[in-house]
């Protein structure tokens, strides 16, 4: 295999990476930075758990190429913290109990941070609509919702 | 705010942990020089393995080993498991018993190694007849396994030992009354069939074990749900002591009856006697499909109702499709079966139930444990009856319903359920007393209700340890598996409750079999009940030695120095500990063999009732929930909160069983394995109503008044939305899922215009 050495911004850091063609964003971040928060589950893209930003967008990690972040602006679930202070978004997620077993929740509140940056004001159907690419199996789902409203409450406070 | 800790809807105390993504779990833990295991399966669903080709397997870079039956029979010499028979090889040995059976593992650092040459072995298959439904394996004409070998675990299956050219693993009966006389003399029979679809947990963090294995003992990480039958199993297959085998389980992504037992701990130990080295397995999505899933079911029910609508007798036959190995599927054959004729006041009661062998993917607990797939039959049956009669369906339900102080069909007097509570409060939310708008043009409205009880598997042991610091810090050692329903938070209140400290101050040590003591299994809803009272129990020992301690170092009664100061008195300094253990199983009389019937059958029943209304729109099939009302009866919450989660989560689950959720299936091959042709729920099938409800209720010998809560809301969903469509457009649905294309079939069907096959 040929393998070739990547540089991009991980977290706000610079970050340098030998990487094989086929190896995917999860695993990047796995394996070379112990960055566990993004998990792979479905492996098709369909259940959001590996969910990264990748110069602020939001994509499936296990799909995603570990090349096509040479030179990207890489944001995962471990930088939302601002050291103990928790996001609005993480703060509203524990206020609202809006998850179970946890294994999705990295990439719902990636994905949450997303659409409240696009939508500070978000009704219910967007807020469904924005999240429908998302899977939670212990169906914490009206939680979510609650928690999204929470956490546009707190930002719009702050 | 210490004390008071009962009945606090406290965030989950790992909450930090999983909202910053730092909480572990087994599939993504790695450690040093560990190797990966890549599963190679049968493409046939009953064979015997002619060769197996490893060579180009072998040959390729980066591959260490490449395992089969052969090479784990060098380490453990009889490598079959499981927790009701030892029936499961760790790979299949001579025969494969269904299409995704483990024959071959391949081990490699890099993970695409070894599934790159996994895929480069050839196996030759002399394949047999195959059995697939429940019904026809009854039949025994061809056989999945040639002789039946029951664990010895559980006394009831010992009969079954070395009993030969059947597909039954178990056939439960239960005997009350006389039901053929009462059929006779009764007014009204009813019959119908009813059958239930193989579905998932898909529990989103896949199975993952990673075994390191030495000589002096092995260490397993695992996402389990039964730490304490793990290391038992492992103990047993080396011929070890269990204390040279530890199970370390972190947070579950995820389990809902998947990862109970046994799943991937025997071959991972196997691959890391031969490696050398630790060996982790962890499956794909695709993979969770071929590992364990929920029962399939056929039940036929019958029932005799005499001139005043009570119900006086009812025949239930119920078949369970196992699959290829037996897992727990006896125990719910038998633990589940005895409630199959509904939570019901019936005279004469005839029960078999049947755990069947057949050439699929295994089955065994999903959320449930097979309580269901027995309410959509007996709820739809019990409808239809009252349609039929031109009753009252919440009328007829309250005239038959079992009431407390009255016996079970096991003859078991049942004892604090909430059952009328619940179906009046799911028929208030309802306002089922006032008609309901019956839609316009294509859209047909209805609405309908069912109602359930379910026992807890019967008797089970728990045990917890506490121990106090010098400082006065507390620590619990408690096994039960926190997958998300928040075990670990309200146990962690009971101790609150007990010694007086809010319950963020209690430390939980998870699922460490080297240090937290044995329980029977996180799982069928007992946790908070068995592991709640060994807790309290604990807690309570805790509570009276530090009042012991405090009579010793000449404190008067009621004196409310520190705890800390009290160790300083003692020991002069801080220094020593105070150790607390509380030990639980409740009382139980096993069912007489001949009749099934025992007086005491379980120590406590849950209770559901549920409501749904429906649009149907008859052009299309397509059916729209839109109010879904979910009642249970769980005693005392101990976290309000986290109580309405279990009830809206399990009632969502099971929304996907209703609707859609289902493994296609051709010869053996399941053909949507995967996410993206296999969908559950997401967030846009939420009903456009939805309202969860616990009943104030209190379980007389529950701690602190609570009972279990984790599967009960999964129980009526099914029946209620199927009662609920027919009531909506006339077509009766027996079988699920009820899809669009099932219900338009239904309504073609009705109108005598039957769809063609596509």
């Amino acid at each position: 295999m040929t393998k070739r050495n990547i540089s991009f911004t991980l977290n706000g850091e610079p970050a340098t990476a030998e990487i094989e063609p086929h190896h995917n964003l999860v695993e990047l971040l796995q394996r070379d930075f112990n960055l566990m928060g993004a998990r792979e589950s479905c492996g098709q893209g369909m259940c959001g758990c590996c969910t990264v930003l990748v110069d602020g967008t939001a994509v499936s990690g296990c799909l995603y190429l570990a090349a096509f972040v040479d030179g990207a602006q890489v944001a995962t679930i471990e930088s939302l913290a601002d050291g103990d202070k928790l996001s609005p978004v993480q703060e509203a997620f524990i206020e609202a109990g809006a998850f179970q077993c946890g294994y999705c929740t990295p990439g719902f509140i990636l994905m949450a941070t997303q659409l409240l940056d696009e939508n500070p004001d978000p009704d219910e159907d967007a807020i469904r609509h924005y999240l429908s690419g998302n899977l939670c199996r212990c169906a914490a789902y009206p939680e979510i919702i609650e928690a999204v409203k929470i956490a546009a409450r707190k930002r719009k406070a702050a | 705010m210490p004390g008071h800790q009962v009945g606090r809807s406290l965030p989950r105390l790992e909450a930090r942990e999983k909202v910053t993504g730092r909480a572990e779990y087994t599939h993504t833990m790695r450690l040093p020089g560990m190797l990966h295991a890549k599963i190679f399966r049968s493409t046939v669903a009953h064979g015997r393995i002619r060769s197996i080709d490893t060579s180009a397997a072998k040959t390729t870079p980066g591959v260490h080993h490449v395992v089969t039956s052969e090479d784990v029979r060098k380490v453990i010499a009889e490598p079959y498991y499981g927790p009701a028979f030892h029936d499961q090889p760790v790979l299949a040995i001579d025969k494969v018993h269904y299409v995704g059976e483990p024959v071959a593992a391949v081990l490699a650092r890099d993970p695409h190694v070894a599934e790159a040459a996994a895929a480069l072995i050839v196996a030759e298959y002399d394949e047999l007849p195959a059995v697939f439904d429940e019904v026809e394996a009854v039949e025994n004409r061809i056989l999945v396994h040639e002789e039946l070998r029951p664990a010895g675990t559980f006394a009831d299956l010992k009969h079954l030992k070395g009993r030969r050219d059947t597909n039954i693993a178990l056939d439960f009966k239960l005997r009350r009354g006389d039901v053929e006389k009462a059929f006779a003399a009764a007014a009204h029979v009813f019959e119908h069939t009813f059958r239930t679809q193989k579905v998932l947990h898909l529990a989103l963090e896949p199975f993952a074990s990673i075994a390191d294995w030495t000589e002096t003992g092995v260490t397993i990480y695992s996402a389990s749900q039964g730490p304490s039958f793990v290391r038992t199993e492992i103990a047993r297959l080396l011929g070890w002591p269990e204390n040279r085998v530890r199970i370390k389980v972190p947070y579950l992504g995820g389990g809902f009856g998947g990862k109970l037992y046994i799943k991937l701990e025997a071959l991972a130990t196997a691959l890391s006697m031969i490696a050398r080295r630790p060996i982790k397995v962890a499956a794909s999505m695709e993979e969770q499909f071929y590992t364990i899933t929920k029962h399939p079911s056929t039940f036929r029910i019958k029932t005799a109702v005499d001139r005043s609508g009570r119900i006086a007798a009812r025949k239930c036959e119920v078949y369970w499709n196992g699959g290829a190995y037996a897992d727990i599927g006896p125990r719910v054959t038998q633990k589940s079966g005895f409630t199959a004729s509904g939570p019901y006041d019936i005279e004469n009661v005839w029960i078999d139930s049947y755990a069947l062998y057949t050439n699929l993917p295994p089955a065994g607990a999903l959320r449930g444990f097979g309580v269901p797939q027995l309410v959509w039959a007996y709820e739809r049956h019990t409808d239809i009856i009252a349609r039929e009669l031109k009753l009252d369906p919440v009328e007829f339900r309250r005239k038959n319903i079992l009431r407390d102080g009255r016996p079970h069909a096991t003859g078991t007097v049942a004892r604090d359920i909430a059952l009328e509570a619940a179906l009046a409060r799911v028929a208030d939310r309802l306002s089922w007393s006032r008609p309901i708008e019956r839609g316009t043009g294509s859209v047909r409205r209805g609405r309908g209700v069912a109602i359930a009880m379910k026992a807890v598997i019967s008797p089970t042991t728990s045990v917890a340890n506490i121990n106090i610091a010098a400082d006065g810090s507390t620590t619990l050692y408690c096994g039960t598996v926190d997958m998300g329903q928040g075990s670990d938070t309200a146990m962690a209140q009971i101790v609150g409750e007990v010694l007086d400290m809010s319950a963020e101050r209690v430390r939980v040590i998870a699922r460490d079999t080297d240090v937290t003591p044995y329980d029977m299994g996180t799982l069928g809803s007992r946790s908070l009940f068995h592991m709640g009272h060994a807790v309290r129990l604990a807690a309570e020992e805790a509570r009276d030695k530090i009042k012991a301690l405090g009579r010793d170092v000449g404190e008067p009664e009621g004196s409310n120095i520190p705890i800390s100061e009290l160790f300083k008195k003692k020991y002069g300094m801080q220094a020593g500990n105070i150790i607390a253990s509380g030990i639980y199983k409740p009382d139980y009389v096993p069912p007489d063999p001949a009749t099934g019937l025992t007086p005491n059958a379980t120590p406590f029943w849950m209770c559901a009732a549920a409501g749904a209304e429906v649009e149907v729109d008859i052009e299309t099939g397509k059916v729209r929930v839109t109010r879904l009302v979910n009642v249970v009866d769980c005693g005392r919450p101990i976290n309000p909160k986290i109580v309405e989660t279990q009830i809206s989560g399990g009632a969502l689950m099971q929304l996907g069983f209703t609707l859609f959720e289902k493994m296609h299936i051709d010869a053996g091959q399941v053909t949507n394995a995967s996410l993206a042709d296999y969908k559950i729920p997401a967030i846009l099938d939420l009903p456009q109503i939805m309202e969860n409800e616990a009943v104030s209720a209190q379980q007389h010998n529950g701690p602190f008044g609570a009972k279990g809560v984790g599967e009960s809301a999964t129980f009526c969903v099914s029946p209620a939305i199927g009662n609920a469509i027919e009531d909506a457009c006339g077509v009766c649905l027996a079988e699920l899922p009820l899809d669009p294309e099932t219900i338009l079939r239904a309504l073609r069907d009705k109108a005598d215009a039957p769809l063609g096959d596509a």
